[in-house]
């Protein structure tokens, strides 16, 4: 079956800036795929793409097995939702629903109709007279996914949409988009920096870094095998150890990762655990997080790395604070081993934080 | 073609486009405004035949070779440059005071009014304006009777006579080109030392005042270093404008000559275009060194 | 007196109203002599009021023939620099090409350059061309400076918009025709408009330029300066000067108004 999208060895170049190097993937049709990665790491640039705004420097995007590097955003059928809504100020809430029919030559009367559906899909159908600026933000979102979906787009492209919301709201808006695309079966393709929100709610997510793809995966895949120190770190948090670090603790060079959940934070006058991996250190700071702490202990190899520890485990730590000596321990098997990335650090970086 | 296919092949080719809009403007621009800039140049190089008082359209130094060496040509550059020094200096003081308050002091309608107050001024047509200050300073005029009612008048006389910037009267001394000078431009230099003014956060009196600053030397140490830049800008203005007048000296006028009324004078009875072009040049090049020496003051941030 | 930052020295306050004072009574005055029933001298104060002069002023042939020329050269002018200014302003208002700082440059030299450099270089132009000095020249002077007015007005409100929302037309299926039409015409529609009044005052009221291209051809403004040396008739010439500071304010003042940021219609986020 064809792909929804496929990237063929796309590239875009900004004077020497490589936005997106030579990136090649696919997006099936049907599924929620997440576009995971710091700012400036080109999971924007290829999400405009796809949508037409800019046209690659190399390489070819099709959509559904046809080529669409040259046809503009207006012939594709994809649609956005934008960062900033991008919002008509100008029309009212239910004119902007209904542009996208409107411009195609549909009859007012249709238009008028469909809009008032799609308004009422998201909740919104009271609001159809009024402006956007008099709508608050989460408002606006929902009239800019209207205003998407309107044109049963094959794929809806999502670039950070929920980015000015406040934590409440963007959780419960989650959970809706999330709802929303089951039910119509669309392909949505979303772009954030939230490592969490990817997570929640996409199918497969592609972590990019610096215009590359270090990592394309399921959720649970991208967080527990995590291939590069750039994924680990960045999709939760983990304690990352190359180079000088690596064979301090370990005895080589190869680079591994271990989640802070695995970590467990004795006294060192306790008993070695068998097949564990153990580094010694000092106590920096406790975090209390109420269902649990996160512990930073400076390692005498050099970096300060934390243990998250629940209630329960932290009752055989009392006595042990800040200043206090211990030794960070985990199972041989969880550590993760990692790949060397185009993108990770040189090595001489971690060693610069030994002191 | 229908209009769509047109706007794809317009999106695929956005040179084309670019192309397509400019052509018009960069036409009327270069033919009719840098041709005319060309023509001038090129006019500055030719000569008036002193016999036949016609134009000689052969290239020559003789005409830039006559603006520098006549001393009465430098006496008319020297004038024009040291009037608008002057006025740059005055129109700064006098706007001070309403900058500030209009930026720093004035809130809401208080502020829109000062506003609007400052730039009706500028928008009141120009002839108006000279006009009605030549009226005003007429022999008969209100300030010759203002002062003769607060009993000024031998104070005005002393400084009618006062040599070099007096005159018969204040419509034609240099003093009363002064005050007219000063009153066209201070809405150019008000304004842009008010956005300055403007941008400085209020955070840093604060934090002035929280060390000990008094509010003279707050002024001096803070406010006033970071207007410089609307100052410059405003000075921009002051200074071309005055350098290129002709028509408040001709009105407002004094004996001596400037530089706009040179220009417009060799152009007109003389016929002498050339002398015409070559003086109108000298005010292009000082401008040009006056912007890269407020560019320095971080003028063209403030513009 | 306790320091407080937030009120203004008593000095301060009356230098800045009377500074304001200063910038108004001027024109004030020449308003007030429009009516004044003397006519021969500036006396002040006015001996009597009267309307008298407004009928004075228009029975006279001259003024009108020179009130017509200056709308006329308006008009004109204002029409052309609308087309230029604005084909340009969008040409330069997301364009990223090398040329770009220059041709900035370019469209804003007619008012950085003092209007003597700009008359002065059309008249130098005109003597090589051997072109005599007409109504058609008149309005080609203008229509530079026009431009410009125009040209950094619109180009200002284009430079507000954010680029999303053209790209949100093209999304949702408008192609670059009705993205114009739908989105961005009515943003820029205040701009547009606001530009042509400037230009229209700008033009109406020129005389730096209009003295060196008019030739033998009198606007309004060339009227006024000659009347200037005349010892008679002044009080038509108030009243001429009346007219020409309605006819110039009043564009002005509306585009002010038109061209201050409207929250409701720029801003949907």
């Amino acid at each position: 079956m064809t792909a929804a999208i496929e990237f063929r060895g796309i590239s875009r170049v900004f004077g020497d800036v490589r936005a997106v190097d030579d990136v090649s993937f696919t997006i099936e049709s049907g599924e929620f795929f997440a576009m995971l990665g710091p700012s400036g790491s080109g999971k924007t640039s290829c999400l405009r793409l796809v949508a037409g705004f800019d046209p690659p420097d190399r390489g070819q995007i099709l959509l559904d097995g046809q080529d669409v590097s040259s046809v503009p955003p207006y012939d594709r059928n994809v649609n956005t939702v934008f960062q900033d809504y991008a919002l008509f100020p100008h029309m009212s809430v239910l004119e902007n629903v209904a542009y996208g029919p409107r411009v195609r030559g549909v009859d007012a009367a249709t238009r008028t109709q469909r809009a008032r559906e799609m308004l009422d899909l998201v909740q919104l159908g009271a609001q159809g007279e009024r402006r956007p600026a008099q709508l608050s933000g989460g408002q606006r979102q929902r009239v800019a996914l209207a205003r998407a979906l309107i044109n049963h787009p094959k794929v809806l492209l999502l670039d950070e949409p929920l980015g000015a919301l406040d934590l409440k709201l963007r959780e419960e808006m989650q959970i809706e988009l999330k709802g929303l695309q089951r039910r119509l079966g669309i392909t949505f393709v979303y772009v954030t920096h939230d490592q969490g929100e990817a997570l929640s709610m996409a199918d497969r997510v592609a972590v990019f870094n610096k215009g590359k793809i270090e990592q394309l995966a399921a959720p649970r895949e991208l967080y527990t095998q995590p291939g590069t120190a750039f994924v680990a770190r960045f999709v939760g948090s983990a304690n990352v150890a190359e180079g000088a670090l690596a064979r301090a603790i370990n005895g080589s060079e190869k680079p591994f990762a271990i989640r802070a959940e695995n970590v467990a934070v004795q006294s060192e006058a306790a008993p070695l655990a068998p097949n564990s991996v153990n580094a010694p250190g000092a106590v920096v700071a406790v975090q209390y997080h109420g269902a649990a702490s996160r512990w930073q202990v400076k390692l005498d190899a050099g970096e300060v790395w934390s243990a998250l520890i629940t209630e329960d485990e932290a009752r055989t730590l009392n006595g042990l604070a800040v200043g206090a000596r211990v030794r960070l321990s985990w199972p041989r098997e969880a550590a993760v081993m990692l790949r060397e990335s185009p993108s990770s650090e040189p090595a001489s970086s971690e060693s610069a934080s030994v002191s | 073609m229908t209009v769509r296919a047109a706007s794809t092949f317009f999106y695929r080719r956005p040179n084309w486009y670019l192309a397509l809009l400019l052509v018009p403007p960069l036409l009327w621009f270069g033919t009719v405004y840098l041709g005319s800039l060309f023509a001038l140049l090129a006019q500055s190089f030719y000569r008036i035949d002193d016999f036949t008082a016609q134009i000689v359209r052969e290239p020559t130094l003789a005409t830039y070779k006559q603006l520098v060496t006549q001393p009465a040509n430098v006496d008319i550059v020297l004038r024009t440059l040291i009037m608008a020094v002057a006025v740059t200096l005055a129109c700064a003081i006098i706007a001070l005071p309403i900058a500030t308050y209009m930026a720093r002091y004035a809130r809401g309608r208080m502020k829109a009014f000062f506003y609007v107050g400052v730039m009706l001024p500028m928008w009141t047509s120009y002839l108006v304006k000279v006009y009605a200050w030549r009226l005003l300073l007429a022999k008969e005029g209100i300030i010759a009777w203002v002062t003769a009612k607060l009993g000024l008048t031998g104070l005005l006389e002393a400084a009618l006579a006062a040599p070099g910037v007096g005159g018969p009267s204040l419509s034609s001394s240099y003093i009363g080109m002064f005050i007219v000078f000063v009153y066209m431009w201070l809405p150019f230099m008000i304004l842009p030392m008010a956005a300055a003014l403007e941008r400085v956060p209020g955070s840093l009196l604060q934090a002035s005042a929280d060390l000990g600053a008094r509010p003279a030397q707050t002024f001096r140490n803070v406010v006033l270093p970071l207007a410089v830049p609307g100052i410059a800008a405003g000075s921009v203005f002051t200074f071309s404008l005055t350098l290129g007048d002709y028509i408040i000296p001709s009105v407002v006028g004094a004996p001596g000559y400037f530089i706009g009324m040179m220009v417009y004078v060799q152009q007109g009875t003389a016929g002498n275009i050339p002398l015409a072009a070559a003086f109108s040049v000298v005010p292009i090049i000082l401008i040009f060194a006056y912007l890269s020496i407020a560019k320095r003051f971080g003028a063209f941030d403030a513009l | 007196m306790r320091y407080n930052p937030n009120k203004p020295s008593v000095l301060l306050r009356v230098g800045a109203f009377a500074g304001l004072a200063f910038m108004h009574i001027p024109v004030f005055i020449i308003i007030l002599y429009a009516f004044t029933t003397e006519d021969r001298t500036y006396q002040f104060p006015p001996p009597g009021f009267t309307l008298h002069w407004f009928e004075v002023a228009f029975g006279r042939a001259d003024i009108w023939q020179s009130l017509w020329l200056s709308l006329g050269v308006a008009a004109s002018a204002t029409a052309i620099a609308l087309v230029l200014g604005t084909l340009a302003a969008f040409a330069l208002a997301r364009a990223r090409f090398s040329a770009k700082d220059s041709l900035t440059v370019l469209f804003v030299l007619p008012i950085a350059l003092p209007g003597i450099i700009t008359g002065i270089a059309l008249l130098a132009a005109m003597k090589l061309a051997r072109l005599d000095a007409s109504f058609i020249t008149i309005v080609a002077g203008h229509a530079t400076f026009c431009t410009v007015i125009v040209y950094n007005n619109v180009i200002a409100r284009l430079r507000r918009l954010p680029p999303s929302w053209v790209e949100a037309s093209m999304d949702l299926g408008a192609d670059g025709m009705q993205t114009l039409r739908y989105v961005l015409l009515p943003q820029v529609a205040t701009a547009f408009l606001a530009g042509g009044m400037l230009a229209f005052a700008l033009s109406f009221d020129e005389i730096i330029v209009t003295i060196f291209t008019a030739g033998k051809e009198r606007t309004l403004p060339i009227w006024f300066f000659n009347e200037l040396f005349r010892p008679r008739d002044r009080p038509v010439t108030n009243v001429v000067a009346v007219i020409v500071i309605a006819v110039t304010l009043i564009p002005i003042v509306l585009a002010y108004y038109l061209t201050r940021p409207d929250d409701e219609h720029e801003t949907a986020r």
